[in-house]
């Protein structure tokens, strides 16, 4: 890789795909709400498309864009319609998408993120707002399978695009901007930033281009990654390839390439000579908009405080590390969950080490969302406020956390904690001691020698015959008065 | 006269005073469709058993006196571009063959508000494409006037129908002259409102800024009743306009004194009809003599809206008609080996030849690179029309002319020839594409066959153009006329 790093430069541009939830549909009255729906169950006359059907557009949709499109410092222009962009697919009810071609609701933004604490920016070229289509289901794979469904159920959820400029120049600076923008759109509402479920989706467009050149490169669209680590595999394999079949003196086509996670590469599926003609042309059914500046100054103030500024007020008042502070802000939810611990009375950086430590680590192996844990914000300022009273100990917090996230109702546990308290009397700890101390006359005698590392294994075996409950400073001292 | 000859007024009356029931009155237009159904073929599908339900619900409103509006027990015919909730709609086309829809368009509801009753979908040209229904994807229409001759198009069959007694009175579309032209080939009024004054919502799209609904009719007054139950703004058709609507029979009968009527040099266009002409001519020194100034202006740009419509109509017609592709509802081609087999099949075989043909046109003039120097320069061209007529509107308060060049030509005529068949709505193209409005009401006859003349009005003036062709109407024994079907005699 370095020898290629040496002689060419990483062009990447990405496009990404939002879904809006709003309540209704972006044509029609039709609920969004259609994962977990029986197929074409959520459908009407002009989501699929029938005979005669007219779209209305859905105020909200277009506010939430705008929304996001101010998030991410775009221009918003006084004029802005719909077109319809014409192609021929199953899961394309109209045999047209609308979208908008010309006249975007919004253009000539910009991200900023960071790349391990360095500061990034990449332009956006516009984000504008669109019809999803359906969905096909194949029996096994497209090309084998003898007939295919269609489910319309989220034909017309509201969906966005966001362009951005090919200003990005390696894999993980995609993956942070991606990461970045998902924050940006979960602190707006937009959706809740699930790539699994298509909520969010991302294309890029790759090229490589001679360093010092100013002149892209062929570029090849990648396609079909649903995580964030599958737009950083994905970049890192197509720029070995493209780097490999460039230094071998090959030429690229331009083509798209969809990601195939299972064998990590990426797999030719469009060349350009099959492009379509989409023939875009204003939308008729559906006047022009005109976005008026008390509107925009409206939706500005509606802005919630974005992940940026909120990760910057985290360092500054809460002496939180740059690290801890990003990323617990690229979760409105996480962040959210942290302030609220913080407001009932939890530590900053305590409350921050276990969100970011045992909590994340539990959600993440069950694939769970902090909003869907069982426990909340108040139990963490409890059990936060348990070790500091040195009701407990560290460890037992951690074993108490841990009961407390796989009961259903973290109480009791919590009670349990409180009422399994440390051993702090003196005459508990006086037999305890005294037992160790018969037990181990070897370490006795190393700690009259001067070894304090007999100490700390006299403790640990105190602690052993508590199963941690024994308060270790008190331990501690017994010991040394005892023995010293 | 029997009951399927009279007007809608005059059927009102007549039902508010009990001295026919909704039920009589239906079953008296299903008996002319019976007996002279075979001979015009308006209908597609008559829908007996529902007209005849809703007339009896229709009479029990009569009889307890509740909420009888203007088109309560008035049986009237729906052009098949019309969607009606579990009834086959097919806009004419193969394509749609068995179609039903699971909703009803707007102006379907308002009329089933009204407590109106349906006859039936009636025939047209193929998803409203064409000037003499001939396009239909079922069989042409005949006119009642001559069996042998055209009716016009596209709602040839709504015109054929309420010329012959088959129904009272009838909704049909208008995107180029398809409510106007047919109603000046069958003697009858028809009106295309401005766009925007009729939701299109349920109307199957030919080209979405260009359709509009509108009342075909006996007469002036029955355009005028029909009108004000379909008018205004619909929630669920956003290009439907907020514009108030106005009591159309506050205004009706104003006459034309003092009115200033302009009539377009460019209107007397080349190949016009001399009878045509000297009818059109003597209708305007007659609204002259009812007290009216005539004056000569120019709208320059008219020569250029033919050439637009055929770019811009066929541009949206050639996205609006992607839906009809085999997957979901409709015609189905059999025996396809993959998806585009499937989609090339079942347009081939759906669609008809002008369908096609204009499919095509709409596709090349959308394409990459063809964009700006056909669609975009069509809409320049529009522009241009609109400000024709704000110019003109500022003189003269209405615009007159003929509504078609020339009186029904015999079936098989201009088949062969395309831009013939276009050249037909050379005078109605123009209020489509400048978004005005344009009724068109008898004004004589040519060897037996009618002759329409054309009312223009600014955009959402319906009631003038109302009140100068009930004027011209009322100073007049036209609407007297009847086709050789209605009469009884034999065409």
């Amino acid at each position: 890789m370095s020898a290629i790093a040496t002689r060419f430069e990483v062009v990447v541009g990405l496009e990404v795909h939002a879904q809006v939830l709003t309540q209704s549909k972006m044509f029609c009255p039709c609920s969004t709400d259609y994962l977990t729906a029986p197929p074409n169950s959520i459908t009407c006359p002009v989501c699929l498309g029938l005979p005669g059907s007219l779209p209305v557009i859905n105020r909200k949709a277009v506010e939430q864009t705008i929304r996001t499109a101010l998030a991410l410092n775009c221009e918003i222009p006084e004029f802005t319609k719909f077109d319809r962009k014409n192609y021929f697919y199953p899961d394309l009810p109209k045999g047209y998408q609308i979208s908008q071609y010309d006249l975007p609701l919004s253009r000539n933004g910009y991200l900023e993120f960071d790349v391990n604490g360095e500061p990034r920016r990449c332009g956006i070229t516009r984000v504008h707002l669109e019809e999803d289509t359906g969905k096909l289901l194949h029996a096994g794979a497209i090309e084998e399978s003898e007939s295919s469904l269609v489910d319309l159920n989220r034909a017309g959820v509201p969906l966005m695009e966001i362009v951005g400029e090919p200003d990005l120049r390696a894999a993980d600076e995609a993956r942070e901007y991606v990461m970045r923008l998902r924050a940006i759109l979960q602190y707006i509402g937009i959706n809740n930033g699930d790539m699994e479920s298509g909520q969010l989706r991302c294309d890029a467009n790759v090229s490589l281009r001679p360093e010092g050149s100013t002149e892209f490169g062929t570029k090849v669209e990648i396609k079909n990654m649903n995580s964030f680590r599958a737009i950083h595999r994905a970049i890192q394999f197509e720029v070995a390839r493209q780097s490999s079949v460039l230094s071998s003196g090959g030429t690229l086509a331009q083509e798209t390439r969809g990601w195939n996670d299972a064998k990590g590469e990426t797999v030719s599926q469009r060349s350009k000579e099959y492009a379509h003609d989409y023939r875009y042309f204003p939308e008729p059914d559906l006047p022009p908009l005109t976005i008026t500046a008390s509107t925009i100054t409206q939706l500005r103030e509606s802005l919630p405080e974005l992940p940026t500024s909120r990760r910057d007020r985290y360092i500054k008042d809460l002496g939180l590390t740059a690290y801890d502070a990003t990323l617990i802000t690229s979760s409105k939810a996480f962040a959210d969950f942290y302030d609220e611990a913080r407001r009932l009375g939890a530590d900053p950086k305590k409350a921050a080490n276990w969100i970011l430590g045992d909590f994340s680590r539990l959600l993440n192996a069950d694939h769970k969302e902090i909003q869907d844990a069982s426990v909340k914000p108040a139990h963490l300022q409890q059990l936060i406020g348990l070790i500091d009273a040195g009701v407990i100990s560290g460890k037992m917090a951690k074993q108490t956390f841990e009961a407390m996230y796989r009961a259903q109702d973290p109480g009791p546990a919590l009670e349990a904690a409180k009422g399994s308290s440390q051993i702090s009397s003196d005459a508990e700890l006086e037999a305890i001691v005294d037992q160790v101390i018969g037990q181990n006359p070897k370490s006795v005698a190393d700690l009259k020698a001067g070894k304090q590392q007999a100490l700390m294994f006299l403790v640990g075996q105190a602690m052993k015959l508590t199963k941690g409950r024994a308060n270790p400073e008190r331990l501690n001292a017994r010991l040394r008065e005892k023995i010293l | 006269m029997t009951f399927y000859q009279r007007t809608i007024r005059e059927l009102h009356q007549l039902l508010v005073d009990r001295e026919v029931s909704s039920v009589e009155l239906t079953e008296s237009v299903l008996g002319q469709i019976d007996a002279v159904g075979e001979k015009t073929k308006a209908y597609l599908l008559v829908t007996r058993e529902l007209a005849l339900r809703q007339a009896k619900a229709a009479d029990d409103r009569l009889r307890a006196k509740s909420d009888v509006r203007p088109l309560t027990g008035i049986p009237i015919a729906l052009k098949d571009v019309l969607c009606v909730k579990d009834v086959v709609s097919t806009a004419g086309s193969k394509i749609l063959k068995g179609f039903v829809p699971p909703y009803n368009a707007t102006v379907v509801e308002r009329l089933e508000a009204e407590g109106a009753v349906f006859l039936g979908k009636t025939n047209c040209d193929e998803f409203a494409m064409g000037s003499s229904n001939e396009n239909s994807g079922y069989w042409p229409v005949h006119n009642p006037w001559g069996l042998d001759r055209v009716p016009g198009g596209s709602s040839g069959g709504s015109a054929a129908a309420v010329a012959s007694g088959e129904a009272v009175a009838a909704l049909g579309s208008d995107t180029g002259g398809s409510i106007r032209q047919p109603a000046a080939l069958t003697g009858i009024v028809g009106f295309k409102p401005t766009y925007g004054r009729v939701s299109r919502y349920g109307l199957i799209a030919f080209a979405s800024s260009l359709d509009q609904i509108g009342p075909m009719t006996r007469d002036v007054v029955d355009s005028a009743i029909l009108l004000q139950a379909i008018a205004g703004h619909d929630p669920r058709d956003s290009t439907s306009s907020a514009h108030p609507v106005p009591d159309y029979f506050s205004t009706l009968r104003n006459g034309v004194r003092g009115m200033r009527l302009g009539v377009p040099k460019e209107y007397f266009v080349a190949g016009m009809e001399p009878a045509v002409e000297q009818a059109i001519r003597d209708a305007i020194r007659l609204l002259e003599q009812q007290g009216a100034s005539i004056e000569e202006v120019s709208l320059p740009h008219s020569d250029l809206a033919l050439p637009a419509y055929y770019i811009i109509a066929p541009a949206e017609a050639s996205s609006n008609l992607a839906r009809y592709d085999g997957v979901r509802y409709g015609y189905q081609a059999e025996g396809a080996r993959n998806l585009i087999e499937e989609y090339m099949l079942t347009r081939q075989q759906g669609f008809g030849a002008e369908v096609k043909r204009r499919i095509m046109l709409g596709t090349y003039a959308l394409s990459s690179g063809y964009y700006d120097a056909y669609y975009l320069q069509a809409q320049k061209v529009r522009t241009l029309i609109i400000e024709d007529f704000k110019q003109a509107f500022e003189k003269v308060d209405v615009l007159l002319g003929a509504t078609s060049p020339t009186v029904a030509f015999p079936l098989g005529a201009k088949t062969q020839d395309p831009v013939a068949m276009y050249l037909n709505d050379i005078i109605t193209i123009p209020a489509n594409l400048g978004n005005v409005c344009g009724i068109s009401v008898p004004c004589g006859l040519a060897d037996g066959l009618p002759i329409g003349l054309q009312v223009i009005a600014p955009g959402f003036r319906e009631e003038v153009a109302l009140q100068v062709a009930y004027a011209f109407e009322a100073a007049t024994d036209f609407r007297k006329l009847q086709s050789p079907l209605m009469r009884g005699a034999a065409a």
